[in-house]
Protein backbone atom coordinates (compact mmCIF):
# COMPACT_ATOMS: atom_id res chain seq x y z
CA UNK A 1 0.00 0.00 0.00
CA UNK A 2 1.13 3.63 -0.76
CA UNK A 3 1.44 4.86 2.65
CA UNK A 4 3.74 7.23 2.68
CA UNK A 5 2.09 9.97 0.89
CA UNK A 6 -0.06 10.26 4.28
CA UNK A 7 1.10 11.82 7.07
CA UNK A 8 -0.34 11.41 10.49
CA UNK A 9 -3.50 13.58 11.15
CA UNK A 10 -3.96 12.39 14.25
CA UNK A 11 -2.69 16.07 15.70
CA UNK A 12 -5.35 17.73 13.82
CA UNK A 13 -8.20 15.95 14.55
CA UNK A 14 -7.99 15.11 18.55
CA UNK A 15 -11.25 12.39 18.29
CA UNK A 16 -8.79 10.37 16.42
CA UNK A 17 -6.98 9.73 19.39
CA UNK A 18 -10.25 8.12 21.09
CA UNK A 19 -11.80 5.96 17.85
CA UNK A 20 -11.29 4.84 14.83
CA UNK A 21 -13.87 6.85 12.76
CA UNK A 22 -15.37 5.01 9.47
CA UNK A 23 -18.54 6.77 9.53
CA UNK A 24 -17.52 9.90 6.86
CA UNK A 25 -19.99 9.21 4.52
CA UNK A 26 -22.35 10.70 7.14
CA UNK A 27 -19.93 13.28 8.06
CA UNK A 28 -16.20 13.75 8.64
CA UNK A 29 -14.14 15.10 11.01
CA UNK A 30 -13.51 18.64 11.84
CA UNK A 31 -9.90 19.65 12.04
CA UNK A 32 -8.40 22.18 14.61
CA UNK A 33 -8.01 24.50 11.94
CA UNK A 34 -11.34 24.66 10.86
CA UNK A 35 -12.66 24.80 14.71
CA UNK A 36 -10.30 28.18 15.20
CA UNK A 37 -11.21 29.66 12.57
CA UNK A 38 -14.72 30.08 13.45
CA UNK A 39 -14.06 30.75 16.98
CA UNK A 40 -11.75 33.29 15.29
CA UNK A 41 -14.87 34.85 14.30
CA UNK A 42 -16.81 34.80 17.39
CA UNK A 43 -13.81 36.47 19.39
CA UNK A 44 -12.38 38.90 17.07
CA UNK A 45 -14.97 39.78 14.19
CA UNK A 46 -18.52 39.28 15.06
CA UNK A 47 -20.25 41.20 13.62
CA UNK A 48 -23.11 41.00 10.59
CA UNK A 49 -22.22 41.03 6.80
CA UNK A 50 -22.71 43.14 4.18
CA UNK A 51 -24.69 45.79 6.23
CA UNK A 52 -22.37 46.94 9.01
CA UNK A 53 -20.44 50.07 8.37
CA UNK A 54 -17.54 49.81 11.06
CA UNK A 55 -14.66 47.78 11.55
CA UNK A 56 -15.71 44.83 12.33
CA UNK A 57 -18.14 44.52 10.02
CA UNK A 58 -16.10 44.65 7.14
CA UNK A 59 -13.53 42.29 8.11
CA UNK A 60 -16.55 40.15 8.62
CA UNK A 61 -18.16 39.92 5.32
CA UNK A 62 -14.01 40.18 4.01
CA UNK A 63 -14.23 36.67 5.60
CA UNK A 64 -17.02 35.41 4.66
CA UNK A 65 -16.71 36.45 0.88
CA UNK A 66 -13.20 35.29 0.75
CA UNK A 67 -14.54 32.07 1.61
CA UNK A 68 -17.50 32.11 -1.48
CA UNK A 69 -14.41 32.60 -3.49
CA UNK A 70 -12.53 29.97 -2.12
CA UNK A 71 -15.13 27.80 -3.00
CA UNK A 72 -15.98 28.64 -6.22
CA UNK A 73 -12.47 27.77 -7.27
CA UNK A 74 -12.29 25.07 -5.70
CA UNK A 75 -14.83 23.95 -8.65
CA UNK A 76 -13.74 25.91 -11.12
CA UNK A 77 -16.81 28.51 -10.66
CA UNK A 78 -17.11 31.75 -10.22
CA UNK A 79 -17.99 33.56 -6.74
CA UNK A 80 -21.46 34.88 -7.73
CA UNK A 81 -22.51 31.26 -8.75
CA UNK A 82 -21.59 30.28 -5.18
CA UNK A 83 -24.95 29.99 -2.99
CA UNK A 84 -24.71 29.14 0.91
CA UNK A 85 -27.63 27.25 1.96
CA UNK A 86 -27.94 24.88 4.91
CA UNK A 87 -26.41 21.75 2.99
CA UNK A 88 -27.49 19.80 0.45
CA UNK A 89 -30.88 19.08 1.29
CA UNK A 90 -31.79 22.65 1.37
CA UNK A 91 -29.79 22.85 -2.06
CA UNK A 92 -31.85 20.39 -3.80
CA UNK A 93 -35.19 22.05 -2.11
CA UNK A 94 -34.28 25.67 -3.50
CA UNK A 95 -34.09 23.74 -7.06
CA UNK A 96 -37.11 21.83 -6.66
CA UNK A 97 -38.60 24.92 -5.56
CA UNK A 98 -37.49 27.99 -7.12
CA UNK A 99 -37.17 25.86 -11.28
CA UNK A 100 -40.49 25.76 -11.71
CA UNK A 101 -40.87 28.74 -13.22
CA UNK A 102 -39.60 27.44 -16.50
CA UNK A 103 -41.51 24.39 -17.32
CA UNK A 104 -42.67 24.94 -20.98
CA UNK A 105 -44.31 21.47 -22.02
CA UNK A 106 -41.94 19.91 -20.23
CA UNK A 107 -43.28 17.53 -17.30
CA UNK A 108 -40.58 15.01 -16.99
CA UNK A 109 -38.01 14.85 -13.89
CA UNK A 110 -35.59 11.93 -13.89
CA UNK A 111 -33.50 10.50 -10.98
CA UNK A 112 -31.00 7.56 -10.93
CA UNK A 113 -32.41 4.50 -8.47
CA UNK A 114 -29.35 5.02 -6.04
CA UNK A 115 -30.66 8.62 -4.75
CA UNK A 116 -30.40 9.37 -1.28
CA UNK A 117 -33.96 10.74 0.31
CA UNK A 118 -32.36 14.33 -0.05
CA UNK A 119 -32.26 13.86 -3.84
CA UNK A 120 -35.72 12.41 -4.25
CA UNK A 121 -38.17 13.52 -2.04
CA UNK A 122 -38.31 16.80 -2.96
CA UNK A 123 -38.92 16.14 -6.47
CA UNK A 124 -41.50 13.43 -5.75
CA UNK A 125 -43.22 16.00 -3.88
CA UNK A 126 -42.88 18.77 -6.49
CA UNK A 127 -44.17 16.35 -9.14
CA UNK A 128 -47.15 15.02 -7.03
CA UNK A 129 -48.27 18.79 -6.51
CA UNK A 130 -47.44 19.54 -10.12
CA UNK A 131 -48.95 16.86 -12.01
CA UNK A 132 -45.40 15.75 -13.00
CA UNK A 133 -44.16 12.33 -14.04
CA UNK A 134 -40.91 11.26 -12.44
CA UNK A 135 -38.89 8.81 -14.02
CA UNK A 136 -35.93 6.39 -12.85
CA UNK A 137 -32.97 5.88 -15.25
CA UNK A 138 -32.57 2.08 -15.93
CA UNK A 139 -30.32 1.13 -18.59
CA UNK A 140 -32.03 3.56 -20.83
CA UNK A 141 -30.51 6.94 -20.81
CA UNK A 142 -31.24 7.72 -24.09
CA UNK A 143 -34.56 6.81 -24.02
CA UNK A 144 -35.69 8.11 -20.43
CA UNK A 145 -34.26 11.46 -21.27
CA UNK A 146 -36.07 12.96 -23.88
CA UNK A 147 -37.81 16.27 -25.01
CA UNK A 148 -40.06 16.13 -22.60
CA UNK A 149 -37.73 15.98 -19.68
CA UNK A 150 -37.49 19.18 -17.50
CA UNK A 151 -34.54 18.22 -15.46
CA UNK A 152 -32.06 15.55 -14.95
CA UNK A 153 -31.07 15.18 -11.43
CA UNK A 154 -28.67 12.72 -10.52
CA UNK A 155 -26.38 11.49 -7.45
CA UNK A 156 -22.76 11.83 -8.20
CA UNK A 157 -21.43 8.41 -5.89
CA UNK A 158 -24.08 6.50 -4.53
CA UNK A 159 -23.49 7.21 -0.61
CA UNK A 160 -24.68 3.05 -0.42
CA UNK A 161 -22.89 0.87 -3.13
CA UNK A 162 -19.77 3.76 -3.70
CA UNK A 163 -21.01 3.83 -7.79
CA UNK A 164 -20.01 7.09 -9.29
CA UNK A 165 -21.97 8.17 -12.47
CA UNK A 166 -20.64 9.04 -15.83
CA UNK A 167 -21.84 12.80 -15.15
CA UNK A 168 -20.11 14.45 -18.24
CA UNK A 169 -22.02 11.56 -20.45
CA UNK A 170 -25.38 12.39 -18.44
CA UNK A 171 -24.95 15.86 -18.90
CA UNK A 172 -24.25 15.55 -23.13
CA UNK A 173 -27.72 13.53 -23.58
CA UNK A 174 -29.73 15.65 -21.34
CA UNK A 175 -28.34 18.99 -22.98
CA UNK A 176 -29.23 17.60 -25.79
CA UNK A 177 -32.96 17.12 -25.03
CA UNK A 178 -32.81 20.34 -24.14
CA UNK A 179 -32.83 19.15 -19.95
CA UNK A 180 -31.04 20.40 -16.98
CA UNK A 181 -28.73 19.00 -15.28
CA UNK A 182 -28.54 18.66 -11.11
CA UNK A 183 -25.63 16.80 -9.31
CA UNK A 184 -25.96 15.82 -5.44
CA UNK A 185 -22.21 15.96 -4.85
CA UNK A 186 -22.37 15.37 -1.02
CA UNK A 187 -20.31 12.05 -0.99
CA UNK A 188 -18.14 13.05 -4.08
CA UNK A 189 -17.01 16.20 -3.55
CA UNK A 190 -15.27 15.44 0.13
CA UNK A 191 -12.94 12.41 -2.08
CA UNK A 192 -12.22 14.10 -5.55
CA UNK A 193 -11.11 17.20 -7.72
CA UNK A 194 -14.58 18.26 -9.01
CA UNK A 195 -14.95 20.60 -12.20
CA UNK A 196 -18.26 21.95 -12.67
CA UNK A 197 -17.15 23.05 -16.43
CA UNK A 198 -15.16 19.94 -16.90
CA UNK A 199 -18.70 17.80 -16.17
CA UNK A 200 -20.86 20.04 -18.00
CA UNK A 201 -23.52 20.61 -15.72
CA UNK A 202 -25.91 23.31 -14.80
CA UNK A 203 -26.04 22.75 -10.75
CA UNK A 204 -23.97 21.08 -8.02
CA UNK A 205 -25.42 21.04 -4.88
CA UNK A 206 -22.85 19.70 -1.94
CA UNK A 207 -22.79 19.76 2.33
CA UNK A 208 -19.30 21.18 4.07
CA UNK A 209 -19.85 18.87 7.03
CA UNK A 210 -19.26 16.06 4.82
CA UNK A 211 -15.58 17.34 3.56
CA UNK A 212 -14.22 19.03 7.10
CA UNK A 213 -16.38 21.86 7.05
CA UNK A 214 -19.04 22.51 10.11
CA UNK A 215 -22.77 21.76 9.94
CA UNK A 216 -25.11 23.81 9.11
CA UNK A 217 -23.27 24.90 5.77
CA UNK A 218 -23.94 23.56 2.43
CA UNK A 219 -23.40 25.24 -1.36
CA UNK A 220 -25.35 25.46 -4.48
CA UNK A 221 -23.88 25.95 -7.41
CA UNK A 222 -25.38 27.61 -10.55
CA UNK A 223 -24.52 28.34 -14.00
CA UNK A 224 -24.79 32.37 -13.96
CA UNK A 225 -27.16 32.89 -16.41
CA UNK A 226 -29.54 30.39 -15.11
CA UNK A 227 -29.98 31.59 -10.91
CA UNK A 228 -30.32 35.23 -12.92
CA UNK A 229 -34.02 34.18 -13.98
CA UNK A 230 -34.74 31.68 -11.23
CA UNK A 231 -37.06 32.82 -8.44
CA UNK A 232 -36.46 33.28 -5.36
CA UNK A 233 -36.60 30.55 -2.43
CA UNK A 234 -36.23 32.62 0.75
CA UNK A 235 -37.53 35.97 0.99
CA UNK A 236 -36.44 38.53 3.72
CA UNK A 237 -33.21 41.26 4.29
CA UNK A 238 -30.52 40.98 2.27
CA UNK A 239 -32.24 38.94 -0.95
CA UNK A 240 -33.80 42.24 -1.91
CA UNK A 241 -32.10 45.71 -3.93
CA UNK A 242 -35.27 47.83 -3.22
CA UNK A 243 -38.26 47.70 -1.04
CA UNK A 244 -41.30 49.53 -0.94
CA UNK A 245 -45.08 48.75 0.81
CA UNK A 246 -46.11 47.24 -1.98
CA UNK A 247 -43.35 45.84 -4.39
CA UNK A 248 -40.00 44.51 -3.97
CA UNK A 249 -37.23 43.82 -6.27
CA UNK A 250 -34.40 41.34 -5.97
CA UNK A 251 -30.44 41.60 -5.32
CA UNK A 252 -28.11 40.33 -7.74
CA UNK A 253 -26.62 37.04 -7.64
CA UNK A 254 -25.96 35.42 -5.38
CA UNK A 255 -27.31 37.52 -2.65
CA UNK A 256 -30.77 36.74 -4.01
CA UNK A 257 -30.92 33.55 -2.89
CA UNK A 258 -29.15 34.64 0.67
CA UNK A 259 -32.09 35.93 2.60
CA UNK A 260 -31.70 36.50 6.29
CA UNK A 261 -27.94 37.16 8.08
CA UNK A 262 -26.14 33.19 6.98
CA UNK A 263 -23.86 30.91 8.80
CA UNK A 264 -21.31 33.23 8.67
CA UNK A 265 -18.84 31.27 11.32
CA UNK A 266 -19.53 28.44 9.09
CA UNK A 267 -19.47 29.56 5.92
CA UNK A 268 -15.73 31.38 7.30
CA UNK A 269 -14.78 27.03 8.23
CA UNK A 270 -15.93 25.72 5.09
CA UNK A 271 -13.61 27.88 3.42
CA UNK A 272 -11.03 27.04 5.93
CA UNK A 273 -11.87 23.29 5.28
CA UNK A 274 -11.15 24.15 1.32
CA UNK A 275 -7.82 25.11 2.13
CA UNK A 276 -7.36 22.51 4.36
CA UNK A 277 -8.13 19.96 1.46
CA UNK A 278 -6.25 21.73 -1.42
CA UNK A 279 -3.17 21.51 0.83
CA UNK A 280 -3.50 17.84 1.17
CA UNK A 281 -4.81 17.43 -2.64
CA UNK A 282 -7.78 15.88 -3.57
CA UNK A 283 -6.04 13.18 -6.20
CA UNK A 284 -4.26 11.90 -3.38
CA UNK A 285 -7.33 11.97 -1.13
CA UNK A 286 -8.94 9.93 -3.60
CA UNK A 287 -6.31 7.84 -4.18
CA UNK A 288 -5.48 6.91 -0.13
CA UNK A 289 -8.90 6.02 0.28
CA UNK A 290 -9.79 3.52 -2.89
CA UNK A 291 -6.77 1.70 -1.76
CA UNK A 292 -8.10 1.28 1.71
CA UNK A 293 -11.19 0.34 0.27
CA UNK A 294 -9.45 -2.35 -1.84
CA UNK A 295 -7.29 -3.66 0.86
CA UNK A 296 -10.56 -3.93 3.40
CA UNK A 297 -12.86 -5.72 0.08
CA UNK A 298 -10.30 -8.24 -0.20
CA UNK A 299 -9.51 -9.28 3.41
CA UNK A 300 -13.50 -8.69 4.22
CA UNK A 301 -14.07 -11.28 0.96
CA UNK A 302 -12.05 -14.15 2.96
CA UNK A 303 -14.76 -14.20 6.05
CA UNK A 304 -17.37 -16.71 5.29
CA UNK A 305 -20.74 -15.42 5.52
CA UNK A 306 -20.54 -11.50 4.37
CA UNK A 307 -22.15 -9.94 1.43
CA UNK A 308 -20.68 -6.97 -0.07
CA UNK A 309 -22.78 -4.54 -1.65
CA UNK A 310 -20.74 -2.00 -2.72
CA UNK A 311 -17.63 -1.27 -5.76
CA UNK A 312 -14.53 -1.98 -4.69
CA UNK A 313 -13.48 1.32 -6.66
CA UNK A 314 -14.65 3.64 -4.10
CA UNK A 315 -13.83 5.10 -0.40
CA UNK A 316 -17.04 3.24 1.18
CA UNK A 317 -17.81 -0.61 1.59
CA UNK A 318 -21.48 -1.52 2.38
CA UNK A 319 -21.79 -4.90 4.02
CA UNK A 320 -24.01 -7.47 5.64
CA UNK A 321 -23.17 -10.82 7.58
CA UNK A 322 -25.51 -12.90 7.21
CA UNK A 323 -28.12 -13.57 9.84
CA UNK A 324 -27.18 -10.66 11.94
CA UNK A 325 -28.67 -7.73 11.52
CA UNK A 326 -26.49 -4.38 10.91
CA UNK A 327 -27.36 -2.92 14.05
CA UNK A 328 -25.82 -5.16 16.13
CA UNK A 329 -22.55 -5.50 14.24
CA UNK A 330 -22.71 -1.57 14.74
CA UNK A 331 -23.08 -1.98 17.78
CA UNK A 332 -20.05 -4.55 18.66
CA UNK A 333 -17.79 -2.45 16.68
CA UNK A 334 -18.68 0.55 18.42
CA UNK A 335 -17.96 -1.56 21.95
CA UNK A 336 -14.48 -2.30 19.90
CA UNK A 337 -14.32 1.69 19.45
CA UNK A 338 -14.72 1.67 15.62
CA UNK A 339 -17.25 3.72 14.63
CA UNK A 340 -19.95 2.62 11.05
CA UNK A 341 -22.65 3.27 9.93
CA UNK A 342 -26.14 0.42 9.87
CA UNK A 343 -29.10 1.18 8.52
CA UNK A 344 -31.16 2.17 5.18
CA UNK A 345 -28.54 4.88 5.04
CA UNK A 346 -31.21 7.28 3.50
CA UNK A 347 -31.68 5.62 0.34
CA UNK A 348 -34.60 3.04 1.58
CA UNK A 349 -35.25 2.32 -2.41
CA UNK A 350 -32.10 1.33 -3.10
CA UNK A 351 -31.54 -0.41 -0.18
CA UNK A 352 -35.03 -1.76 0.50
CA UNK A 353 -36.27 -2.73 -3.04
CA UNK A 354 -32.56 -3.41 -5.21
CA UNK A 355 -30.55 -4.53 -2.99
CA UNK A 356 -33.23 -6.10 -0.63
CA UNK A 357 -31.97 -5.59 2.55
CA UNK A 358 -33.75 -3.96 5.33
CA UNK A 359 -30.90 -2.34 6.42
CA UNK A 360 -27.00 -2.75 6.15
CA UNK A 361 -23.30 -1.93 7.34
CA UNK A 362 -21.26 0.80 5.90
CA UNK A 363 -17.68 1.69 6.59
CA UNK A 364 -17.12 5.29 5.02
CA UNK A 365 -12.95 6.19 4.49
CA UNK A 366 -11.93 9.52 4.44
CA UNK A 367 -7.72 10.50 3.97
CA UNK A 368 -6.64 10.32 8.59
CA UNK A 369 -7.97 6.35 8.18
CA UNK A 370 -5.30 4.23 8.11
CA UNK A 371 -4.40 0.42 6.84
CA UNK A 372 -4.08 -0.18 10.64
CA UNK A 373 -7.75 1.34 10.84
CA UNK A 374 -8.83 -1.40 7.86
CA UNK A 375 -7.18 -4.20 10.07
CA UNK A 376 -9.17 -3.35 13.41
CA UNK A 377 -12.39 -3.02 11.77
CA UNK A 378 -11.70 -6.61 10.18
CA UNK A 379 -10.78 -8.30 13.53
CA UNK A 380 -13.81 -6.45 14.81
CA UNK A 381 -16.08 -8.18 12.07
CA UNK A 382 -14.78 -11.31 13.19
CA UNK A 383 -15.27 -10.50 16.81
CA UNK A 384 -18.96 -9.37 16.06
CA UNK A 385 -19.23 -13.22 13.89
CA UNK A 386 -17.91 -14.87 17.39
CA UNK A 387 -20.75 -13.51 19.54
CA UNK A 388 -23.41 -14.95 17.09
CA UNK A 389 -21.77 -18.13 16.48
CA UNK B 1 -16.03 8.01 26.53
CA UNK B 2 -18.55 8.20 29.43
CA UNK B 3 -22.14 8.07 29.18
CA UNK B 4 -23.23 11.39 28.91
CA UNK B 5 -20.56 12.06 26.02
CA UNK B 6 -21.98 9.49 23.99
CA UNK B 7 -25.88 8.47 22.79
CA UNK B 8 -25.34 5.21 22.03
CA UNK B 9 -23.78 3.98 24.96
CA UNK B 10 -24.97 0.71 26.33
CA UNK B 11 -24.03 0.72 29.62
CA UNK B 12 -21.06 -0.68 31.67
CA UNK B 13 -22.58 -4.26 30.46
CA UNK B 14 -22.32 -6.16 27.73
CA UNK B 15 -25.77 -5.67 25.92
CA UNK B 16 -25.10 -9.18 23.81
CA UNK B 17 -25.17 -11.33 26.76
CA UNK B 18 -26.54 -14.75 27.31
CA UNK B 19 -30.52 -14.04 27.51
CA UNK B 20 -30.81 -11.68 24.58
CA UNK B 21 -28.96 -13.66 22.26
CA UNK B 22 -30.94 -16.70 23.31
CA UNK B 23 -34.37 -14.90 22.58
CA UNK B 24 -32.56 -13.82 19.41
CA UNK B 25 -31.81 -16.96 18.19
CA UNK B 26 -35.15 -18.35 19.07
CA UNK B 27 -37.57 -16.07 19.45
CA UNK B 28 -40.88 -17.53 21.93
CA UNK B 29 -44.17 -16.95 19.90
CA UNK B 30 -43.03 -16.20 16.77
CA UNK B 31 -45.64 -16.49 13.71
CA UNK B 32 -48.93 -15.33 13.24
CA UNK B 33 -51.99 -15.77 14.92
CA UNK B 34 -55.26 -16.41 12.84
CA UNK B 35 -58.51 -14.08 13.53
CA UNK B 36 -56.17 -12.04 15.93
CA UNK B 37 -58.71 -9.87 18.43
CA UNK B 38 -56.01 -7.14 16.95
CA UNK B 39 -52.52 -6.84 14.87
CA UNK B 40 -50.24 -3.83 14.35
CA UNK B 41 -46.91 -3.41 12.52
CA UNK B 42 -44.60 -1.24 14.15
CA UNK B 43 -41.82 0.72 12.39
CA UNK B 44 -37.93 1.68 13.29
CA UNK B 45 -37.24 4.73 11.61
CA UNK B 46 -33.81 4.18 12.65
CA UNK B 47 -33.07 1.36 10.58
CA UNK B 48 -36.84 0.85 8.93
CA UNK B 49 -37.21 -2.77 10.32
CA UNK B 50 -41.02 -3.48 11.22
CA UNK B 51 -42.75 -5.98 13.67
CA UNK B 52 -46.00 -7.00 13.44
CA UNK B 53 -47.78 -8.38 15.83
CA UNK B 54 -50.58 -10.13 16.73
CA UNK B 55 -53.43 -10.32 20.39
CA UNK B 56 -55.80 -13.00 21.17
CA UNK B 57 -57.93 -11.61 24.25
CA UNK B 58 -60.40 -13.90 26.31
CA UNK B 59 -63.57 -12.76 26.71
CA UNK B 60 -62.40 -10.68 30.17
CA UNK B 61 -60.12 -8.59 28.04
CA UNK B 62 -57.12 -10.84 29.15
CA UNK B 63 -54.52 -11.33 26.69
CA UNK B 64 -54.96 -15.18 26.32
CA UNK B 65 -51.83 -15.14 23.02
CA UNK B 66 -49.73 -12.73 21.87
CA UNK B 67 -47.30 -13.57 18.60
CA UNK B 68 -44.60 -12.02 16.66
CA UNK B 69 -43.55 -11.82 13.12
CA UNK B 70 -40.64 -9.43 11.54
CA UNK B 71 -36.95 -8.77 11.16
CA UNK B 72 -35.01 -6.84 13.23
CA UNK B 73 -31.61 -6.39 15.32
CA UNK B 74 -30.91 -8.71 18.42
CA UNK B 75 -32.50 -5.92 20.84
CA UNK B 76 -35.57 -5.60 18.83
CA UNK B 77 -35.95 -9.34 18.70
CA UNK B 78 -35.32 -9.99 21.82
CA UNK B 79 -37.83 -7.35 23.37
CA UNK B 80 -40.77 -8.81 21.03
CA UNK B 81 -40.31 -12.13 22.25
CA UNK B 82 -39.51 -11.40 26.11
CA UNK B 83 -42.96 -9.01 25.61
CA UNK B 84 -44.80 -11.56 24.42
CA UNK B 85 -44.36 -13.68 26.87
CA UNK B 86 -44.50 -11.36 29.87
CA UNK B 87 -47.89 -9.89 28.67
CA UNK B 88 -49.91 -13.58 28.82
CA UNK B 89 -52.59 -12.87 31.19
CA UNK B 90 -52.64 -9.17 31.60
CA UNK B 91 -55.60 -7.15 30.55
CA UNK B 92 -55.35 -4.63 28.31
CA UNK B 93 -56.01 -2.09 31.08
CA UNK B 94 -52.53 -3.33 32.68
CA UNK B 95 -50.72 -2.87 29.61
CA UNK B 96 -51.65 0.47 28.85
CA UNK B 97 -50.16 1.45 32.26
CA UNK B 98 -47.50 -0.48 31.73
CA UNK B 99 -44.23 1.47 31.84
CA UNK B 100 -41.19 1.29 29.85
CA UNK B 101 -38.96 0.38 32.67
CA UNK B 102 -40.69 -2.51 32.85
CA UNK B 103 -39.43 -4.01 29.51
CA UNK B 104 -36.15 -2.26 29.67
CA UNK B 105 -35.76 -4.53 33.12
CA UNK B 106 -36.88 -7.84 31.13
CA UNK B 107 -34.00 -7.01 28.82
CA UNK B 108 -31.46 -6.00 31.52
CA UNK B 109 -29.74 -3.51 29.81
CA UNK B 110 -29.17 -0.45 29.52
CA UNK B 111 -29.78 1.20 25.90
CA UNK B 112 -28.65 4.29 24.78
CA UNK B 113 -30.85 7.65 23.10
CA UNK B 114 -30.63 5.60 19.38
CA UNK B 115 -30.71 1.88 20.49
CA UNK B 116 -33.91 2.35 22.81
CA UNK B 117 -36.02 2.62 19.60
CA UNK B 118 -34.79 -0.90 18.97
CA UNK B 119 -35.53 -1.88 22.47
CA UNK B 120 -39.42 -0.48 22.63
CA UNK B 121 -40.64 -1.12 19.39
CA UNK B 122 -42.38 -4.16 20.65
CA UNK B 123 -43.52 -2.18 23.38
CA UNK B 124 -44.74 0.50 21.20
CA UNK B 125 -46.34 -1.25 18.53
CA UNK B 126 -48.74 -2.98 20.99
CA UNK B 127 -49.95 -0.01 22.64
CA UNK B 128 -49.93 1.68 19.41
CA UNK B 129 -52.49 -1.85 18.16
CA UNK B 130 -54.14 -1.14 21.73
CA UNK B 131 -54.98 2.37 20.42
CA UNK B 132 -56.45 1.65 16.96
CA UNK B 133 -58.54 -1.46 18.84
CA UNK B 134 -59.91 0.79 20.76
CA UNK B 135 -60.94 3.49 18.47
CA UNK B 136 -62.36 1.22 16.05
CA UNK B 137 -64.58 0.00 18.83
CA UNK B 138 -65.99 3.43 19.83
CA UNK B 139 -66.97 4.22 15.97
CA UNK B 140 -68.28 0.77 15.78
CA UNK B 141 -70.58 1.31 19.20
Amino acid sequence: MKQAMMKDFSKDFPILKNVIYLDNGATSLTPECVIEAMNKYYREFNANIHRSIHKLGEKATEEYENARIKIANFINARPNEIIFTRGTTESLNLLAYSLLNDIKGRNEIVLSEMEHHSNLVPWQQLAKEKGLKLRYIKHNLNEVINDKTLVVSVTHVSNVIGVRNDIKKIADIAHSKGALVIVDAAQSIPHMKIDVKELGIDFLAFSGHKMLGPTGVGVLYGRAGLLDKMKPFLFGGEMISRVSFNESEWNDIPFKFEAGTPNIAGVIGLGKAVEYLNDIGMDNIESHCKELVKYCYEKLKEIQDIEIYSSKNSSLISFNIKNIHSHDVAAILDKHNIAVRAGHMCAMPLVHDILKQSAIVRASFYFYNTKDDADELIEGIKKVKEVFA
Amino acid sequence: MNESMDPNWLGEDDIYRENILDHFKEPRNFGEIENPSFAHTGLNPVCGDTIRLFVRLDKDKKIKEAKFKGRGCAISIASASMLTEHINGKTIEEIKTMQKEELLELLGIKLGIVRIKCGLLSLNTLLKGIEVMEEENEIRN
